[in-house]
């Protein structure tokens, strides 16, 4: 009989080893289930992980991979602070959306003016859009105790329509007769965020990004805020007698994910995407969430998941578009991943012991 | 010194048979906004892929990827489809415009063709389809046949194509019931049928006995089955498993011949970019088959509107038209011209509510 017998701390050898584990078991699960769609195993799993990093055209993907994985580290960043303090910001997306509108209504005021402080101005804008879009559940936590879970995870669809309404309304581009959508920011360039080195992917949210891993790896392992988080995450009892404030807690990192969401939006909505639209979210916020769990919610793990996640995401088009793997089953796959990520957690809480029968 | 000969000589060999064979097969991509079972749009756009397959035989390859969300990642979907050597891709929805526009700039050998959009350069087509064509024949009927007059419009984005076919619908209906009211509801996707039934739902449940739909998936029709007594028509594709009720007709999107067509400009090399936009005449909208649970005359009629349109005698928008804000719009006998239609941002007399903006 197998027995799971609970580690008095969690192994430090399977904290980091789960991760790669994970990654192997979805391979193989993965595969399997290509094999069962008559596709080739060992041919997709190589056109997911192998051929953006090395194959034909990974002059074009190593880029693409930047610039996918740059806004979900920045989001996930600014989560895992909360998280690791217990504090459960899942409304990232809404803060994402509501950043990139400040960013880009700022930008837009300007038009067509050309001046070297209006980007400055909208990447401000973009942080303290995102930081009043969490200050709604922060504020709403501290002072009447509402569950922030569910009040951030609200605000998205509320940020939603939000988006919308910008996009048909007040930000519309009005040479543009009838079309929703604003202006293209990529052809302002007072107000664009092109790639910094062409063909590279690297934009400057992709910059902010890494500062943002910096940043959140000094303030956890050298600075007293850093160690009143994790304290009020392991024990809020000892966090309060240790003089941690959980108000100020929940404000500083609920407004700090928020305003690295809104940063991340800003700095799509300027670069990649280019314009307010729509249908401009796809889902960052969301996703962050799995990479600051993926990355055991340390900023170097965050980085590192990040980077896998946008594999995931380039790889599996790349799959679909050359092997004709349906879209579905590419979604099944990084399911997948975050399935056996959670379900292998259990080797580094627990021990497995074989026990034989009717000893015991 | 042999064996460098004989591999250079071998690596020519390959490189010379793989352009030999890169020139033999056209390439062709297909970008989707839904995925290819939605039963509706993008299956339709698929259908038309397969269309080029079978006609041009080994002469041509496909490629497609489905469910790419409209704006950054388009973007990557459609230069990941150029750099494996597309020679004309083919991007299905409104918002791969912007996208579009940017990936040809940087592929000038590589031809594009975007559906339903507005922006055109050297090697970017737009083609359209003529769908108020079909609304007016639903409008028809759907005045005709509402009990209870009152009809749902599921509205996607409030872009002017959406809008042409709420008017065309509208007025239809209203010429054949004075007292019809439409009410619309917009969900802002295009495919998403969880929204997509909740609309629906909303509709029925206000009084609705007919409901109409811009967006891509069977849902709308499977709550209309389930409400019973609710007449849908099928949206992009026939949607026949949905006859002979709720579905009562359908209007289908035919992109074969000219996605067949287009392809095989590019491989005689006459492609130029164009702007096309063809309805009922050529066979681009289809009316699927009005079904028994529509009374003999009206069904007599509506084929005769079909007709009508599909012979030029009759033009949806003739005045005399006024717009929502009781302004004139068309005199009498006055035709819609297509710049106006192309960019309709307005809702005609007698439609009540406003358009998102």
């Amino acid at each position: 009989m197998i027995r799971l017998e609970k580690r008095p701390t969690p192994s430090r050898a399977w904290t980091y080893a789960t991760p790669l584990l994970a990654v192997a078991l979805t391979m193989l699960a993965g595969g399997l289930m290509f094999a069962a769609l008559g596709k080739n195993p060992f041919l997709a799993i190589k056109t997911i992980f192998y051929d953006p990093i090395l194959g034909e055209f990974a002059f074009y993907y190593r880029g693409q991979l930047l610039v996918k994985a740059g806004p979900l580290i920045l989001i996930a960043v600014g989560l895992a602070m909360g998280f690791k303090a217990g504090i459960w910001n899942i409304g990232a997306e809404g803060q994402y959306i509501v950043g990139a509108i400040f960013g880009a209504a700022v930008g837009l005021a300007f038009y067509p003016a050309e001046h070297w402080y209006i980007f400055p101005l909208m990447v401000i804008a973009g942080a303290i859009g995102g930081l009043l879009w969490a200050m709604i559940p922060a504020l709403l936590k501290v002072k009447f105790n509402t569950n922030e879970i569910l009040v951030s995870l609200l605000l998205v669809y509320v940020a939603e329509q939000f988006l919308a309404a910008m996009a048909l309304g007040a930000l519309r581009n009005p040479d543009a007769t009838g079309f929703p959508g604003s202006r293209n920011l990529q052809q302002y360039e007072a107000a664009s965020n092109p790639e910094i080195w062409a063909g590279t992917g690297i934009h400057m949210g992709v910059v902010a990004a890494l500062i943002a891993v910096i940043f959140a790896y000094i303030l956890l392992s050298r600075h007293l805020m850093g160690f009143h988080i994790q304290l009020a995450g392991q024990s809020p009892k000892a966090a309060r007698f240790g003089g941690v404030n959980p108000t100020a807690l929940v404000v500083f990192c609920m407004g700090l994910s928020g305003a690295l969401a809104g940063l991340a939006g800003m700095f799509e909505v300027t670069g990649p995407a280019g314009q307010i639209a729509i249908s401009f979210n796809s889902g960052y916020g969301f996703t962050a969430i799995i990479v600051a769990f993926l990355g055991r919610l340390h900023p170097i793990g965050i980085l590192l998941a990040g980077l896998l996640m946008a594999l995931t995401y380039i790889g599996g088009e790349a799959a679909q578009a050359t092997l004709q793997i349906p879209a579905a089953a590419i979604q099944a796959f990084q399911g997948m991943l975050l399935f056996f990520l959670l379900g292998v957690d259990v080797l580094s809480n627990y021990r497995i012991r074989l026990v034989r029968e009717g000893v015991a | 010194m042999k064996l460098t000969t004989l591999l250079a000589g071998t690596a020519l060999a390959l490189g010379l048979a793989g352009a030999a064979l890169a020139q033999d097969k056209t390439k062709a991509g297909f970008i989707y906004v839904g995925p290819i079972g939605d039963g509706g749009w993008s299956y339709e756009h698929n259908e038309a892929r397969l269309a080029v397959e079978e006609h041009f035989g080994d002469k041509v390859e496909t490629v497609y990827q489905e469910s790419v969300p409209e704006g950054a990642d388009a973007e990557r979907a459609m230069t990941q489809m150029a750099l494996g050597g597309a020679d004309i891709i083919f991007t299905t929805s409104f918002g791969y415009m912007d996208p579009t526009i940017n990936v040809a700039a940087k592929f000038p050998d590589v031809k594009f063709e975007h559906a339903t959009g507005y922006k055109r350069s050297d090697n970017v087509s737009t083609y359209s389809a003529r769908f108020y064509e079909g609304r007016a024949v639903q409008g028809h009927i759907a005045g005709k046949m509402t009990k209870t007059n009152k009809v749902g419009y599921i509205g996607s984005f409030p872009i002017p194509e959406v809008i042409r076919g709420i008017n065309s619908a509208y007025i239809h209906a209203k010429k054949v019931n004075p007292d019809v009211e439409f009410s619309v509801i917009w969900v802002y996707t295009w495919f998403d049928p969880a929204k997509e039934a909740d609309a629906a739902k909303a509709l029925i449940e206000q009084g609705a006995d007919v409901v109409l739909q811009h967006t891509d998936s069977t849902a709308p029709q499977a709550a209309a089955q389930e409400a019973g007594n609710v007449i849908t028509f099928g949206q992009a594709s026939d949607m026949a498993e949905y006859a002979p009720m709720p579905r009562v007709s359908s209007i289908i999107d035919n992109w074969a011949p000219y996605y067949i067509q287009q392809v095989g400009k590019v491989m005689d090399g006459t492609w130029e970019s164009v702007d096309t936009w063809d309805g009922i005449s050529t066979g681009m909208v289809k009316i699927g088959e009005i079904t028994d649970a529509v009374p003999a005359d009206v069904k007599e009629e509506a084929l005769a509107m079909v007709e009508a349109i599909g012979a030029g005698e009759y033009h949806p928008f003739t005045g005399p038209l006024n717009k929502q804000d009781g302004s004139a719009w068309l005199a009498e006998g006055e035709v819609a011209d297509d710049g106006t239609l192309a960019g309709m941002n307005f809702y005609v007399e007698g439609i009540t509510g406003e358009i998102p903006q």
